[in-house]
């Protein structure tokens, strides 16, 4: 690892860190956080796991089937999988390697 | 202090196996992008946030500035602002422990430390909330090493093996969504990200997304709203 890799993951690190600990600066004090807040605070967490499995999605190409049936599939075999056994480690094992078989062998 | 190591312990196996097999693909593609060991440990270590790990690595390929990589970090890991705001009051006056609390909270350890410990008695909530970040970074950091020295030793096709992240969130998603009876947040991330997606390109449609998404709601009426199960 050479100085420059060292320094972007120190940068990473502390930016990472940063968006961890900003809203306990700004919100943390002893005053009652404000209504708005909380009530995003409540939201949120379920909006955005949405926004990231779109965000993991973003690279899917809708102009040849190759591009993007494997995720569909592999998306539709976690939702199955968790719905059935709901148990985290057989759904994201179970998809992933089902992926990897697809990408691997089936969609070349 | 057993009894609540014993909970913890119980609680993040799901965690466990989730982080061992995301830290491990994590480092088999850390390695196969010409980092070992060293890398996998201080990222892991130091970072804890797979998903900018992930990211991260193109960033540490592609020669990134530190700029570029500052405001990456930035809009990936947005989230985890949400994450705090929703755990001041449970945070509040936790003590020295507090900093590290919230330098591991994570998507995973959030999903845990979010509501109470069952069968934890109260005054022993803290000890379970530091057990459970603690747990859960051992292992993403054993996961990330694991992986890095796999790719080190045995070689093997991983083409799709990033998919484990997908995987991960949209597990969470599924569990989030059979656990609470409002569903319009979780659509209106999902929705509000796809038509940012197709408007504004995979480059640059997360900002304009997460404004889409907080403003819609904040702006929705105040009903029938339900916290995490």
């Amino acid at each position: 690892m050479d100085w420059h890799s060292a320094g972007i993951i120190v940068v990473i690190a502390l930016v990472t860190a940063l968006t961890r600990f900003l809203p306990f600066w700004i919100w943390g004090g002893e005053r009652k956080t404000p209504r708005w807040v909380l009530k995003l605070g409540r939201a949120l967490p379920s909006a955005i796991m949405g926004m990231l499995v779109v965000y993991c999605l973003k690279g899917v190409e809708v102009t040849h089937l190759s591009g993007f049936l494997p995720e569909v599939i592999a998306c539709a075999v976690v939702i199955g999988l968790h719905l059935w056994r709901r148990n985290t480690l057989v759904s994201i094992l179970g998809g992933t390697v089902f992926y990897m078989i697809l990408v691997q062998t089936v969609f070349i | 202090m057993r009894q609540t190591a014993k909970r913890a312990f119980f609680d993040t196996v799901p965690v466990m196996t989730g982080y061992l097999v995301l830290g491990f693909g994590f480092g088999i593609v850390l390695y196969a992008n010409g980092f070992g060991l060293l890398t996998a440990f201080l990222m892991s270590g130091l970072i804890y946030a797979g998903s900018m790990q992930y990211a991260a690595i193109g960033l540490l390929t592609g020669g990134a500035s530190f700029l570029t990589a500052a405001l990456t970090t930035l809009m990936v890991n947005a989230r985890h602002i949400f994450y705090g705001i929703s755990m001041l009051e449970r945070y509040r006056g936790v003590g020295r422990r507090k900093a590290y609390l919230i330098f591991a909270l994570t998507d995973e350890t959030y999903s845990l430390v979010c509501r109470d410990g069952k069968g934890v008695a109260p005054e022993r909530q803290r000890d379970y909330a530091l057990l459970v970040s603690l747990f859960d970074h051992v292992y993403w950091v054993t996961g990330s090493l694991f992986g890095a020295l796999v790719g080190k030793l045995v070689q093997f096709d991983s083409r799709g093996i990033d998919f484990a992240l997908t995987a991960l969130f949209l597990t969470v998603f599924v569990e989030q969504w059979l656990s609470m009876k409002n569903h319009l947040p979780a659509l209106v991330g999902v929705l509000g990200s796809a038509a940012c997606l197709i408007i504004f390109g995979s480059e640059g449609f997360l900002i304009p997304a997460m404004l889409v998404i907080t403003l819609f709601l904040l702006l929705k009426r105040e009903e029938e709203e339900d916290g995490l199960a």
